[in-house]
């Protein structure tokens, strides 16, 4: 191991993180602003990529310009879910209800795609899949390059449309006080289908890149969901940029340590840092009550 | 309707369709082949047989899950053989009907499930479902039933070493799988030969095992070994490991994989590090046909790539060739398309059609005896002769290649078969 394998596996660590961020983004404003845990999440992400692949090898459509598709049409289908499954549920048993829902929504994604598409393992195809930037020595592989930009963008977006704009307004007070809210005049039924809907349309985004770097098939999400959870934890449910920091500190240490150290440790690693830091810091980096205050 | 009432009604609705697409999806479904009718021989030994009791044989397959393309291949190659033995007029004059239910690719759900099939539905006998993995914790409950547990993909040291007489690999023991192909690097004339190898495989019981000997032949010839690393089966992101792998610019790389997209991860990296290994050798992923192909980008970039097995569509024995042509037939594509797992799977039924009438008998404890008397018995992989730990020590070793689009038969050199190795590797999508 030299410096420059170290470097090069912090260089991988930061562009995939961000991947990852944009896979959690969703999770974590739809926890933010209903405490729904959408165990559905990998699913979704799945479900993004198979969307894409239909565009591209179908229709002839480039993975990036798919978006313009793909986020509307998952915008709808995440204020589908919040009417059908999400909304139904109480009040004082909505965390806990909601992953027994959510894994039900999970369950239905995963077998009309397996109807579908059947079992065998597809991966997203594009020019600029395989090929690379070559700086200082590195070959950064530009899917991961433009995913990570991507992540910024649409966590950026997301972060203004919560904390500077008169729905985001209407959101986080609906978080605080539902009651008060409705009493001021918020919709918070709308404001919170239109949230989900939000979550439901970035992971869109997520599931084109994960499907561009990842083979896939229709019960791939089961493997992403205890990683998204992980990173959501750390950086505090609900928060938004926190998942883009929680994200690149995990998988940035993973991948540091499997080159350093072993792969075998890496996932330990990873998993023993999450409990470190929760030791310390109970609501994660960027804890949810301080979420929501902002 | 009341509110609670238009709920309740919601909800099982969705729990319905959920139930009905989990069906589809042929997750946690059982489903049986008694095809006699719908085979195209229909001859009187068919019909007499279809007018019997059908002799009932379980099986628990990975349908859903990690394994959900392995095992889907597994369930077609039993199916086939259920229709090639239906049409010929049943196992002892009766018709064959599989009780098949899905596991999930979980080592508790396959051991729940052979317990039902034989405490619950009484399956006169039962398959092995697909992968080492599975087929360790199912072979002991299976045995504590006294059941003949035959299985095509099982074949790592693990299944063999609980002190079972009842399990029986029909493939070849993965622990001789990667000896062909370190052979012949370690035979290349020296100025040819690969002056270093890296080694990455899975925490897994199949790939695992078939790296010891291997690496000890390529260290033998002088081969170096830069770099030598295990890595956890359930890893999401590849892309450290196989960056690490590619700094080394090791001139030959083995990799223990059990699926496509740990080798696709590999690949995928490799060529964006711009990393040309002269030799590429996956223990598994490669044989999967037309969705290897799928999932890395096509066949350029599948050209050199190889992978040890026992068993390839071109296989020259005539009933694999039937075999393959049923495959075609029924569920389309083409002869590469038919992988490894269907030869297994086939393998098992006709292993156990075969004690069946030698003995004929359906007692497990006869079957058992039987395969362990050192018979020599025929399966589409070829012969399949028992030692006294139940692998087939009759099975041959191979090795083959990606070349041209098709997956070409090139270990051991100079078999009847075997074409030249094309050496060294194309670089990547050339």
């Amino acid at each position: 191991m030299n410096a420059s394998s170290l470097a090069k596996a912090v260089i991988d660590g930061i562009l995939t993180g961000g991947v990852y961020a944009l896979m959690a983004a969703g999770l974590t404003l739809i926890f933010g602003v209903m405490d729904i845990i959408n165990i559905a999440q990998g699913a979704l992400i799945v479900l993004g990529a198979y969307m894409s692949y239909v565009l591209s090898v179908h229709l002839g459509i480039d993975l990036f310009a798919g978006l313009l598709i793909t986020i509307p049409a998952f915008f709808v289908l995440g204020v589908f879910i919040e009417w059908a499954f999400m909304r139904r549920l109480r009040d004082q048993e909505r965390t806990a209800m909601s992953i027994l829902v959510t894994y039900a929504v999970a369950i239905i994604i995963e077998g009309v795609l397996s109807v579908i598409f059947g079992v065998d393992y597809v991966q997203l195809q594009a020019s600029y899949v395989n090929s690379t930037l070559h700086i200082l020595g590195f070959y950064l592989p530009y899917i991961y390059v433009f995913g990570f930009l991507l992540a910024i963008a649409l966590i950026g977006v997301l972060y203004y449309i919560l904390y500077r704009t008169h729905f985001g307004r209407g959101v986080r007070g609906s978080l605080q006080n539902r009651s008060a809210a409705e009493l001021i005049g918020v919709n918070v039924n709308r404001v919170r289908a239109v949230s989900v809907g939000i979550g439901v349309s970035v992971t869109a985004a997520g599931g084109m890149v994960f499907g561009a770097t990842n083979s896939f098939t229709p019960s791939s999400g089961y493997d992403l969901i205890s990683r998204l959870l992980s990173i959501v934890v750390l950086a505090g449910l609900g928060s938004i940029g926190g998942a883009l920091i929680a994200a690149i500190f995990m998988v940035t240490l993973e991948d540091v340590v499997a080159v350093v150290w072993s792969p075998v440790w890496a996932t330990l690693v990873y998993y023993a840092s999450l409990i470190v830091v929760l030791s310390f810091m109970p609501n994660g980096l960027f804890g949810k009550a301080a979420v929501r205050a902002q | 309707m009341t509110r609670s009432r238009r709920r309740a009604l919601i909800v099982a609705a969705v729990a319905a369709v959920a139930a009905v697409l989990a069906g589809c999806g042929g997750s946690g479904s059982s489903s049986s082949a008694s095809s006699a009718s719908s085979s195209s021989a229909s001859g009187s030994a068919t019909s007499s047989a279809a007018s019997k009791t059908p002799i009932t044989i379980g099986a628990s397959l990975s349908l859903s899950g990690d394994f959900a393309s392995d095992g889907q291949a597994f369930e077609k190659g039993y199916q086939l053989w259920a229709n090639d033995i239906n049409a010929a007029g049943g196992l002892m004059g009766h018709p064959v009907k599989l009780d098949i239910v899905s596991d999930a690719s979980s080592p508790s759900q396959v051991v729940t499930n052979y317990t039902k099939l034989i405490s619950s539905d009484h399956d006169q006998l039962v398959f092995g479902p697909f992968s080492t993995l599975l087929t360790v914790p199912s072979s002991k409950v299976v045995n504590r039933y006294g059941y003949a547990f035959v299985e095509g993909a099982g074949g790592a040291p693990a299944a063999f070493g609980n002190g079972l007489k009842n399990i029986f690999d029909v493939s070849l023991p993965v622990i001789d799988n990667l000896i062909p192909f370190a052979h012949w690097l370690a035979t290349l004339p020296a100025s040819e030969r690969p002056a270093t190898a890296a080694v990455a495989t899975s925490d897994d019981p199949f790939t695992q095992p078939q790296f010891p000997a291997a690496v000890k032949i390529l260290q033998n010839a002088g081969i170096k070994i830069v770099y030598n690393k295990v890595f956890p089966a359930e890893v999401t992101d590849y892309t450290p490991i196989a960056t690490a792998v590619a700094s080394t610019k090791a001139q030959a790389f083995l990799l223990g994989s059990v699926d496509v997209p740990t080798v696709s991860a590999f690949i995928h990296t490799f060529i964006q590090q711009h990393y040309n290994p002269k030799a590429f050798i996956a223990t598994a992923g490669p044989d999967q046909g037309a969705a290897f192909l799928k999932a890395i980008g096509g066949a350029s970039n599948a050209e050199g790539v190889m992978v040890p097995n026992g068993w390839f569509p071109g296989y020259p024995n005539a009933a694999s060739q039937k075999m393959v042509s049923e495959y075609v037939a029924k569920y389309g594509g083409t002869p590469s398309d038919v992988n490894a797992d269907v030869a297994e799977a086939y393998s098992v039924g006709q292993v156990v059609a075969q004690a069946v009438n030698a003995t004929h008998s359906l007692d497990n404890a006869k079957i058992i005896a039987y395969l362990h008397s050192g018979v020599t018995l025929n399966s589409v992989q070829g012969p399949v002769k028992f030692d006294s730990l139940g692998e087939n020590g009759a099975a041959a070793a191979f090795a083959f290649q990606w070349q041209k689009a098709v997956l070409e038969q090139v270990l051991p050199a100079g078999a009847t078969g075997s074409k030249p190795v094309e050496y060294p590797k194309p670089n990547w999508g050339s």
